[in-house]
């Protein structure tokens, strides 16, 4: 055969002084890199993709991965990647795939944007001593609030509120289906967002049974698949999301790659095992904002009306879409921005299209608020969200919440090698064979998510009570609390924020 | 029988008298002057009856689970949208985007349909939807077909139109569609093959119409008179070279 002129990206190497050939890195490496060669281990580097699963179950410390150091001449124009893809090409015809966000280099509003802190004339919160409430609702609030008195005197709403979604901290957990990730991935989210008082959501893919009792913490999705979909499903959790877009493939459907569709997954699916599950890029049943609205009422009929999300990456004009999606009855819109993450996507769709999200938290919670209809819907702001920084700059620019996909990822070992569209992850995240899945306890990695949603918490109420605020409510779209640092006149004007200095 | 009059009620108010009548166990309903209402049958369960007269509006028997539906004369759009079990019968001629993603039970349509009918139906095992369509279809017929069955029989007079539109399962990957006369190739999306139905498809075909006939009063020798085409994938993984690893 033709040996492929597209480089290794990665070169595995074992210290033989140190080797004791216990064939550990066989074991663990779901990509083949590692075979027995009768006295040594064998090492087909073209396989790897430094996903460090080899490197962390060696006793000896006796591998090591590195970024090839054989590459093309160097040349700040034609990147490694770029001659990389094309080598690919050509010899394939086909079009590259990726996993999880870009890694391009574009600007990242998130590191050029500062949160105040209070300095003698108004005094700063200890939040270990002092209540701070991170608690928030998701969902339509009414646009004005009347009591009344009921038969024994005592006060209380007049009117429905509308139902809410009722989170313990502004952070939940992004879609990802079974199927793009495993059943033990998606168990690990559902016990983390019971254990934390948040949300985990299904992605489209179906809700297997093993999660129904973990039902009050999730929210069911209805993709263009309809993957999954029956009244069963759209009553099990506590909201339903209607998935237009992801900001990882705005605009395009998703092609869930046969080599994830085992037996089970296609059973969920109802599709022939084997097969490219196909997402259709629009929903053929939505061709406008007035068809968005018959689906969204179509679920609230089917249940019972419960709160209605719809996901929207963010583009262009995305702050005319939310206002058309608030109008047609969401009750949040889920803002997916250009960092977001995907199991599978064309890499050139997902470097090229859409906006970073904090574009579009500042622009969708502008039109909402110059509209008046603000209150009509919660802003759910996700795509790349890394920290409890960037949660707390996204909530100042207007989100209610933030949502978190790869970070949650990261906490069961995922090491962002982005060959999630493959189904070989040594991890058993984004995998579906059972060799490999079996990998990730439910509870042990569970565990360490708890973790990180505690440690965020811990950081989010430290931020509030240095900005000498004692809820969360009060850093919503409290954008005069950010600073910008080195950018133009026209993103700080389209961001609402100040340049640091004034 | 239960009687419900729907002249000029709002959707909610009707659809949600309908759900009570069927929670108290309403074996058999009448809805009377129906005249565009949405989501009538919207993810209803239970085994009830339920005629429907007048023109209902779009989202019939969306998500719905189990009852059966009657139309006495035209619908609309999206009937069947997401319908997991159950059967919807349509006397007259029904619009675009039917049964998209339906999952399970039947839809029986005695005239013409739109564009995009049967777009990513699914089927696993015995749980496995089926669409009849009496008359002629729109472009677009079984896209992305991944599972059940539909049929299309052409049997009345179309005065010259086509039995169905362009890209005839466009990227289909699961379940079969019959077509009741002959199919050009060149109609038909690339991830399709058309051949001759053998018995067991006729088996199929038999069981199928033998109760579709009967919805409507029809004579099954008549239709089975006139020979089918069968349209299968010709591979589960149509998209499997697109993309290089």
């Amino acid at each position: 055969m033709f040996k492929s002129l597209a480089p290794p990206e990665y070169l595995a190497t074992i210290d033989r002084e140190k080797c004791i050939r216990c064939k550990r890195c066989i074991h663990n490496c779901g990509w083949g890199v590692y075979s027995w060669g009768g006295d040594r281990i064998q090492i087909n580097t073209s396989k790897c993709v430094k996903c460090l699963r080899c490197y962390h179950y060696c006793p000896e410390e006796a591998i090591e991965i590195q970024d090839n150091p054989t590459r093309f001449k160097q040349n700040a124009y034609w990147g490694f990647h770029q001659i990389r893809n094309i080598k690919r090409q050509a010899e394939t015809g086909g079009i590259p795939l990726t996993g999880m966000g870009s890694d391009l280099p574009y600007t990242i509003l998130f590191d050029n944007l500062l949160i105040d802190a209070c300095q003698v004339t108004n005094p700063s919160i200890d939040p270990l001593r002092e209540p701070m409430e991170l608690r928030t609702y998701l969902g339509k609030k009414p646009s004005s609030v009347a009591v009344e008195k009921d038969k024994s005197g005592r006060l209380r709403l007049k009117g429905k509120m509308p139902p809410q979604i009722k989170l313990e901290a502004p952070i939940i957990f992004s879609p990802m289906s079974f199927g793009s990730i495993s059943l033990n991935a998606q168990k690990v989210l559902a016990i983390a967002a019971r254990e934390c008082g948040i949300v985990m959501n299904t992605g489209e893919g179906g809700l297997h049974e093993d999660l129904y009792p973990y039902k009050d913490n999730i929210i069911v999705q209805v993709a263009s698949g309809r993957f999954g979909v029956n009244p069963d499903y759209l009553n099990a959790g506590v909201a339903v999301e209607i998935k237009i877009g992801q900001g990882a493939k705005p605009g395009i459907g998703g092609h869930l790659p046969g080599e994830k569709i085992p037996l089970e997954v296609a059973r969920a699916r109802m599709i022939p095992v084997g097969t490219d599950a196909l997402s259709p890029a629009p929903q053929h049943d939505i061709y406008s904002i007035e068809d968005l609205r018959q689906l969204i009422y179509a679920i609230k009929e089917a249940t019972d009306y419960k709160p209605v999300s719809v996901k929207i990456a963010a583009v262009h004009n995305v702050a005319a879409i939310a206002s058309g999606i608030v109008r047609a009855g969401a009750d949040i819109v889920y803002l997916d921005g250009f960092r977001g993450g995907t199991g599978a996507a064309p890499s050139i769709i997902r470097d090229h299209l859409g906006i970073p999200i904090e574009y579009a938290i500042a622009a969708v919670d502008d039109r909402l608020r110059q509209e008046g209809i603000r209150n009509e819907a919660s802003i759910i702001a996700a795509g790349g969200i890394r920290s409890s920084a960037d949660a707390a700059k996204a909530i100042a620019l207007g989100a209610d919440s933030v949502a978190i996909g790869t970070a949650a990822l990261i906490t069961m070992g995922c090491t962002t090698c982005g060959k999630c569209y493959t189904g070989n992850c040594s991890w058993g995240i984004t995998t579906q064979r059972p060799e490999l899945t079996v990998r990730l306890d439910p509870e042990v990695y569970a565990e360490r998510l708890i973790n990180l949603i505690h440690a965020w918490v811990h950081e989010l109420k430290e931020i509030l009570g240095a900005l000498g605020i004692n809820a969360v409510e009060s850093l919503r779209g409290n954008r005069e609390r950010l600073r910008g640092v080195g950018l133009d006149t026209q993103t700080l004007d389209i961001l609402g924020v100040k340049p640091a200095g004034r | 029988m239960l009687e419900i009059d729907a002249k000029g009620a709002y959707y909610r108010d009707l659809n949600r008298q309908v759900r009570e009548a069927v929670a108290r166990g309403e074996k058999e309903i009448r809805l009377k002057n129906v005249n565009g209402q949405y989501y009538i049958g919207d993810g209803l369960r239970g085994a009830s009856v339920i005629t429907i007269e007048g023109v209902p509006g779009n989202d019939l028997a969306a998500f719905m689970d189990g009852p059966t539906l009657r139309v006495k004369g035209n619908a609309q759009d999206n009937i069947a949208n997401t319908m997991n079990s159950g059967k919807v019968i349509i006397e007259g001629n029904a619009g675009d985007v039917l049964g998209y993603g339906m999952r399970g039970g039947k839809l029986h349509i005695r005239g013409s349909v739109g564009y995009r009918v049967g777009i990513h139906m699914k089927g696993m095992k015995k749980q496995a939807p089926t669409i009849i369509v009496g008359g002629c279809a729109g472009d677009f017929f079984g896209e992305y077909m991944a599972g059940g069955v539909l049929i299309l029989l052409g049997l009345d007079d179309r005065d010259g139109a086509p039995l169905v539109g362009d890209y005839l399962g466009t990227g289909m990957h699961g379940g079969v569609i019959y077509v009741r006369g002959e199919v050009d190739k060149d109609i038909c999306g690339a991830e399709v093959g058309v051949m001759d139905p053998d018995d067991e498809d006729r088996k199929v075909l038999m069981e199928s119409l033998t109760e579709y006939c009967k919805d409507f009063g029809l004579e099954l020798e008549e239709v089975m008179k006139k020979g089918f085409k069968k349209l299968v994938p010709v591979s589960s993984r149509p998209y499997g070279n697109l993309y290089a690893y």
